[in-house]
């Protein structure tokens, strides 16, 4: 990551859309970045952090937002990254803080995955601005990615209001060529506490106020956004016009390099009247976007007439050759593309004995998000549900509640180091609380890494996010302090039953227990050695004779 | 903001279509990374697209670079690539399509890998076939290649680079780079 940022330190750079983002918020003297990783988010703040700024993991996305509120309510700039699905996390605080505003300033980024590269859904996250009532950025490169990043940061001062700059895989993990014009970012004030008790205390006298404000705040920004350099229109032939954002933009220009096009920059509140405008100028008029009808529909709404594209373009990508079947109404069935060699559990990973026992017993796998999901192709195919972080908790103490006994013995819940600290904990306690009559039993598979985003630090691994070392949260200390009296750490090793065994006894107790497979990922080995020599802290991976032993 | 003025066909037929393929680990990226590089110090325009998330669970990898006077899309179109590089053979028949009629495609054969310095030097070397067809000149690689790797395996990819620059494949360069696959 990054590396190559060094390569041509000329003015001009070759970086990713999250390095872009990442420089930008350096040379406006971001305070603080704050999330938790996601593909393909994850580089901007390793990046930011490279640049020398101030970032940290968060355990979730909910509060790696929250953490960035409270800095821009101090009057600082602060950035909050993650990728789409992290913004459901993250919703709770992000609606009611367009109602708070900011008192510096709030870029919140949504990493879209459409065609999902490397996610569980391809929501289209432009409906959170609308839904929210916060401004929303389109970056089509790195370069606008630097550049929307500076209008963000001015916009969000401008408004005090968080804004969202969305972007997408193409954005993010693409290199273009940025040239930086640090001279130009706005200089960013001292952080300094004032009160605002009716602005920042959301009781129902006080946000009703807000509401106000905010939809106050959004129809000058609609304004503003009528002549805002933001949009761009490219001059072309009166036959054709096209409204795009975003990557879309990129394709459509080498699939029409002839029609006439408005870039529309700022996707939320919409510039309506120059779309109105331009969508007369032109004989046929087509909104191309990726993903959901977001831009076509709000466009309709107003009464403008234009084309949207067939139903068939909203799933996966955009790229030239389905830009050119759009503009040719072509709904002819597409070519699937040849399938590669699909991904799979190293050879050596400790999650190959995990799962299979697990196979072995036909057990019943509530599974969850990271490496470990690989566990639901060949050989194993033992993973029976993945549908978001933490959910294996949840998901398995229902299927344990009403399955008839024979299968709801067989009901086992998976989760990763880092996801269990991310959104495990709560299910765990809903697994004390409510415990299901034959126990449950809950395997936290511990690599000391979040592996599948590209080894990533977080607050169980004992390292903050340059790697340096910080506070440990000790996982099986809180499995014990919530009241689990069956609790089991483990190193599964080939060649050895251990692991079998424990997860058999552990099956047949009818108690509620959990077991910590723990190993080092074999990816990391050299980098952990090299971590904990520079911070001579007790091994964050070995397994201490004692702790491997159930503790009554 | 950059005002984006460039207009027409003209412009987007001068973009040079480059996907290399592979298996996680070998260094797919590390190899578009060096040829966009390169392009940009040579002064052109230069996208570099690639999907990572998967990569390092062994799984194909594709990079696609591309560079001309002003490029837009940042992924090669199916059909249109000039080049295809594939670093392993099982990797040619899923990406073959990426090629446009009379596009050239490097393999593994283009390069005595018992030559090599490192089999991990393969796609240094395989950049070396594929610069013989390319407007970029032989010192722009050859920095490129001295700042982007540490200093004790420059001299390796140096070695290959030149091993695969003056290889069949690439011994006779064509100016219009159409050459058959």
């Amino acid at each position: 990551m990054a590396q190559f940022v060094r390569m041509s330190e000329t003015d001009r750079m070759l970086l990713s859309g999250d390095e872009a983002i990442a420089l930008a918020a350096k040379h406006a003297g971001v305070a603080l970045g704050a999330g938790y990783p996601g593909t393909p988010s994850t580089e901007i703040l390793e990046a930011f952090s490279a640049y020398g700024g101030h970032a940290q993991w968060s355990p979730n996305e909910k509060v790696a937002l929250e953490v960035t509120i409270g800095a821009a309510f101090a009057g600082a700039r602060a950035l909050a990254t993650m990728k789409h699905v992290g913004l459901n996390v993250a919703s709770d605080p992000l609606f009611t803080a367009a109602y708070t505003g900011v008192t510096g300033a709030l870029i919140i980024v949504s990493a879209d995955d459409p065609g999902m590269a490397s996610s569980q859904n391809e929501q289209d996250n432009r409906r959170y601005a609308v839904a929210a009532g916060v401004p929303m950025l389109e970056p089509g490169d790195s370069q606008e990615a630097y550049d929307f990043t500076l209008e963000a940061i001015e916009i969000s001062e401008r408004w005090k209001i968080p804004v969202l700059l969305r972007v997408t895989t193409r954005v993010c993990h693409s290199y273009t060529v940025v040239t930086p014009r640090p001279e130009q970012a706005p200089v960013p004030g001292p952080a300094n506490f004032e009160r605002d008790i009716k602005g920042r205390v959301m009781i129902p006298a006080y946000a009703r106020l807000a509401h106000r404000k905010l939809r106050q705040k959004l129809q000058e920004i609609q304004q503003w956004n009528e002549t805002s350099s933001l949009n761009l229109a490219i001059p072309g032939t009166p036959v054709l016009g096209i409204v795009a954002s975003g990557i879309s933009y990129m394709h459509l220009r080498e699939a029409a390099p002839e029609a006439s096009v408005l870039k529309l920059g700022l996707t939320y509140p919409l510039p309506l009247k120059r779309i109105a405008a331009f969508a007369k100028s032109v004989a046929r008029c087509l909104v191309l976007e990726e993903g959901d009808p977001y831009l076509v529909e709000a466009i309709r709404a107003e009464g403008i007439q234009v084309e949207g594209k067939a139903e068939m373009y909203r799933f996966g990508e955009l790229d030239v050759p389905r830009v050119r079947r759009i503009l040719n109404y072509d709904l002819t069935p597409e070519q699937p593309k040849p399938a590669g060699k699909p991904p799979q559990l190293c050879d050596a990973c400790q999650y190959r004995i995990v799962f299979e026992s697990l196979r072995k017993r036909d057990c019943i796998v509530a599974g969850d998000i990271g490496c470990y999901t690989l566990g639901v192709l060949q050989p194993f195919e033992a993973i029976d549900s993945c549908v978001c972080m933490g959910a294996s908790l949840g998901v398995g103490l229902g299927l344990r509640h009403v399955l008839p006994g024979h299968q709801a013995r067989r009901v086992v819940s998976v989760i990763g180091d880092s996801t269990f600290v991310h959104s495990g904990i709560s299910g765990l306690i809903e697994m004390v609380y409510n415990p299901p009559p034959d126990g449950h039993v809950l395997i936290i598979l511990d690599n000391a890494t979040t592996a599948m985003t590209g080894h990533q630090e977080h607050p169980g691994t004992g390292r903050a996010l340059n790697h340096e070392p910080a506070n440990k949260i000790v996982l099986e200390d809180i499995v014990r302090a919530m009241g689990i009296r069956r609790v089991h750490v483990v190193e599964p090793r080939m060649g050895s039953d251990e692991f079998d065994r424990l997860l058999t006894g552990c099956l047949e107790s009818k108690e509620l227990c959990v077991i910590i497979a723990r190993r080092p990922c074999i990816l990391i080995a050299k980098q952990l050695k090299q971590y904990e020599q520079r911070c001579e802290c007790p091994s964050a991976g070995a397994v201490r004779p004692a702790e491997a032993a159930p503790a009554h | 903001m950059q005002q984006i003025v460039e207009t027409g066909q003209a412009i987007v037929d001068r973009v040079t279509n480059i996907v290399v393929a592979g298996l996680g680990g070998q260094g797919v990226l590390k190899g578009t990374d060096i040829l966009a590089d390169v392009a940009m110090r040579a002064g052109f325009d230069v996208k570099k697209s690639e999907i990572k998330g998967m990569s390092q669970r062994g799984g194909s990898v594709t990079g696609d670079v591309r560079f001309g006077p002003r490029v837009f899309s940042p992924m090669v179109p199916g059909g249109e690539a000039d080049f295809l590089l594939v670093l392993e053979p099982t990797q040619v028949e899923p990406n073959r399509h990426v090629l446009r009629a009379g596009g050239v495609l490097i393999t593994p054969d283009a390069v005595e890998v018992a030559d090599l310095p490192h089999k991990r030097t393969l796609n240094v070397a395989l950049l070396g076939a594929l610069s013989a067809y390319l407007p970029l000149p032989e010192e722009l690689w050859l920095a490129s290649l001295r700042d982007g790797f540490d200093e004790a395996f420059f001299a390796g990819n140096r070695k290959a680079f030149l091993i695969g620059r003056g290889s069949k494949a690439g011994a006779s360069p064509v100016s219009d780079r159409a050459r058959p696959a």
